[in-house]
């Protein structure tokens, strides 16, 4: 086996990045910061792919099949003998796929922050913020264990939020950083459970023990399958709840209410963080368990499976109606997301069962680079038209030509025109729904022309709708830092689609063939045709088209532009419900009885002292009357008892 | 020579007892509670010369206890005079009724 322990390097260099530019950036490397984050993820971007080549082309593979590789292991915390928590870095398929996504999409954006972020007062620590994050979400993807991903679970969540909260001058970027973080947490809270059901039944943290133990027959799947808890097998709870904290973190439906609210962090770091790797995490970890929910328990990826299409379906809804153009993206993300996760929930044991599970790792690839390319042309014309309202944009074609080229292909990407990346992976997924379930596709081939059309709608909104356009403060597209990766990330929304991927990333680690694409490929491409004409004919030139078009939808319209008013629901529990009834009487409880018997305590005490302090008077001849006293007494015990 | 009865030194000393501690607690100067309390310890003294003489004839602890207890009772008063002195320093008074800060 060769040695790949210069592996460590690549999540430790980021890390390297964030200590240093976090202790000096502000004072003394003000200047440079930028560069010196940006080199170190280089040096991640060129190791990555380095390992990934050695991994997919010379000796990940045993006899034609990728073999996961332990490729670096320490013991951390070892409590007793047979109990520890170790470190390791795990290579499989995926594994190396995501750090190739990671590091490049990070030095993408650390790339293109050198120009959009310039001028800004804490630009260090920015980028220390940036590296910690992506020395997180690389240790995220390389983890070894269930507990270690736990550890690196919570240090993406932080670095979200802190980069979230960037402008903590904003008091909405505040409280969306603290939602975000709230609302993640609550989830990460049933991951934990899980992790603690999982192991504990397993009697180990480590990966690739876990599976084997809980997918071939064996004492401890026994255990936890005769084990139930209100009816239902603690296997099923344990993935259930290792799946919430996958959605909480993947903005699934119903637990997808920070991801919009999470725009408000800077742009670059949502095309970074809450497009194309962190809100991923989610996807990635029931891929990491994936045998374990395709073979042991199918109940849990039937949940999988509708959760995902809900959360497709319903994003891509309100997306439609949006007009934050961060907003857009941010629910196409979670509609996409929503994508991927019922691609995993496709699994069936008939022949090529696991086909969704690399449609939904190829969706995971392809997404990454037209999601973040996306995201960073809007970047770039936030930057230049200073609002992020669709309304302010329009006609922007003419003055920002290198943009609307990279936007427009990323659009034709996502909305699964051959032959962008964005098809190949939504054609595989469509195809496993098809065999899995065919409401599930239907859902799948409406979502998708939905996707189409809210992309579009928010393409000629912003690139067509009017003439001229806005052109004080013109400032061109920006300096080359922000040129380069629209340019190379525009090449990967191309181009990515043509990676063999089922070929290299697969279920079982062998090479599987694609299924043609053909005939099936029809229906989603007319589909999405459909929806790009439509949002031609609506918002190509300056009309009253949409306001009538939304008023033929009425309600539906008014929901979806509400958000389906999810946001409310979630402020009536919380406020009404959870601080009324369980809220108040805690309080309650907390003030009258705890503190009441407490203060009860010190009353009497207080009380008692207070009566008896009076006989201290420092007077001399009280002092004296009660020594004679005692005297007397004594003297009357002495004579009765003795005599 | 008929003797003086026991009983009728007893009431001596607990009538000088009596008085000592009726001083005691009535006197507010504290020269005159001094000399109650010297009252009190000469009631004593008298009782244990008393009981020496009238019940254990042939010995002499008790006028020894006595001569002891007039001994302590000097070094007493040298003490007690010395705290009265810098009670006068401190109060410019020495009634009793002045000192009476060292409480709850």
């Amino acid at each position: 086996m060769p040695n790949y322990a210069y592996i460590i390097l690549i999540p430790l260099l980021p890390l390297a990045a964030f200590v240093v530019l976090g202790l000096f950036g502000r004072k003394y490397l003000r200047g440079i910061s930028g560069v010196i984050g940006t080199g170190a993820v280089l040096i991640s971007v060129v190791l990555s792919l380095w390992v990934a080549y050695g991994y997919f082309f010379s000796v990940g593979k045993v006899d034609g099949v990728y073999q996961p590789v332990i490729a670096w292991k320490a013991v951390w915390l070892s409590f007793s003998p047979g109990l520890s928590i170790d470190m390791s870095i795990i290579l499989d398929p995926i594994s190396v796929m995501m750090i190739v996504v990671v590091s490049f999409v990070s030095f993408m954006v650390h790339l293109f922050s050198l120009g959009y972020m310039k001028g800004e007062e804490r630009f260090g620590t920015y980028y220390a913020f940036l590296g910690l994050f992506t020395f997180s979400m690389l240790g995220l993807v390389l983890s070894g264990n269930i507990f270690e991903i736990y550890i690196f679970w919570e240090l993406v969540g932080c670095s979200s939020f802190l980069l979230i909260g960037y402008y903590f001058d904003r008091p909405t970027a505040v409280a969306a950083a603290k939602k975000a973080f709230i609302v993640t947490r609550f989830a990460d809270l049933g991951f934990l459970i899980g992790i603690l059901i999982l192991s504990l039944h397993a009697e180990t943290l480590d990966f690739r023990t876990l599976i084997q133990r809980f997918t071939e027959p064996s004492p401890q799947l026994a255990g936890i399958t005769s084990a139930s808890f209100l009816g239902i097998s603690l296997l099923s709870w344990g993935l259930t709840l290792v799946f919430i904290g996958g959605a909480g973190k993947s903005a699934l439906f119903p637990l997808h209410i920070w991801l919009p609210d999470a725009m408000e962090g800077p742009t670059p770091v949502s095309a970074l963080i809450h497009a194309a790797t962190m809100v991923v995490a989610g996807v990635y970890l029931v891929a990491r368990l994936y045998p374990v929910y395709a073979l042991s328990d199918p109940a849990v990826l039937q949940v999988i499976l509708f959760v995902g299409a809900i959360s497709a379906l319903l994003a891509a809804v309100i997306a439609c109606t949006q007009t934050d153009i961060k907003r857009v993206l941010a629910y196409s993300t979670m509609s996409q997301i929503g994508y991927m996760m019922f691609a995993l929930g496709t699994f069936h044991s008939g022949e090529e069962g696991a086909l969704g599970y690399t449609a939904g790792m190829f969706h995971l690839f392809t997404h990454a680079f037209f999601k973040a390319l996306l995201f960073l042309c809007a970047g770039v014309i936030i930057h230049k038209v200073h609002s992020n309202e669709m309304r302010d944009m329009g006609g922007l074609r003419r003055s920002m030509p290198l943009t609307h080229g990279c936007f427009l292909i990323a659009c034709l990407a996502i909305a699964g025109i051959p032959p962008f990346s964005g098809f190949f992976s939504k054609e595989e997924i469509l195809l496993a729904a098809y065999r899995a379930n065919k409401f599930v596709y239907v859902i799948g081939l409406l979502t998708s022309c939905l996707t189409a059309f809210y992309m579009f709608r928010l393409y000629f909104s912003v690139f067509w709708w009017r003439e001229g356009g806005v052109s004080a403060g013109d400032h061109g597209e920006g300096p080359a830092s922000m040129k380069i990766p629209l340019v190379v990330l525009a090449a990967g929304a191309l181009l990515a689609g043509f990676v063999p991927f089922s070929r290299l990333v697969t279920f079982d680690g062998a090479a599987m063939d694609t299924p043609g694409v053909g005939v099936f490929a029809i229906a989603p491409v007319m589909l999405a045709i459909l929806g790009i004409l439509l949002a031609g004919y609506l918002y190509r030139k300056e009309s009253d088209r949409p306001r009538k078009a939304a008023g033929v939808f009425g309600v539906l319209y008014k929901l979806a532009y509400h958000k389906f008013y999810i946001d409310e629901i979630y402020s009536f529990v919380t406020k009404k419900i959870i601080f009324n009834l369980i809220g108040r009487p805690a309080a309650w409880i907390d003030r009258n009885i705890v503190d009441g018997l407490m203060n009860s305590l010190a009353g009497v005490t207080a009380r008692i002292s207070a009566g008896i302090k009076g006989f201290q008077s420092g007077r001399v001849q009280d002092y004296v009357l009660y020594f004679f006293a005692g005297i007397a007494v004594l003297a009357v015990l002495f004579i009765y008892i003795y005599t | 020579m008929n003797q003086v009865p026991l009983s009728h030194i007893l009431f001596v000393s607990t009538a000088l007892f009596f008085i000592g501690m009726y001083g005691l607690f009535t006197r507010r100067n504290m020269i005159t509670m001094l000399m109650s309390v010297e009252l009190i310890l000469n009631s004593v003294n008298i009782n244990f010369v008393a009981f020496n003489r009238y019940l254990y004839a042939d010995k002499l602890e008790g006028v020894f206890f006595t001569l002891f207890i007039v001994a302590i009772a000097a070094a007493e008063a040298a003490v007690a005079i010395a705290i009265i002195i810098n009670l006068y320093r401190n109060l410019h008074s020495i009634d009793v009724e002045a000192a009476d800060e060292m409480k709850f």
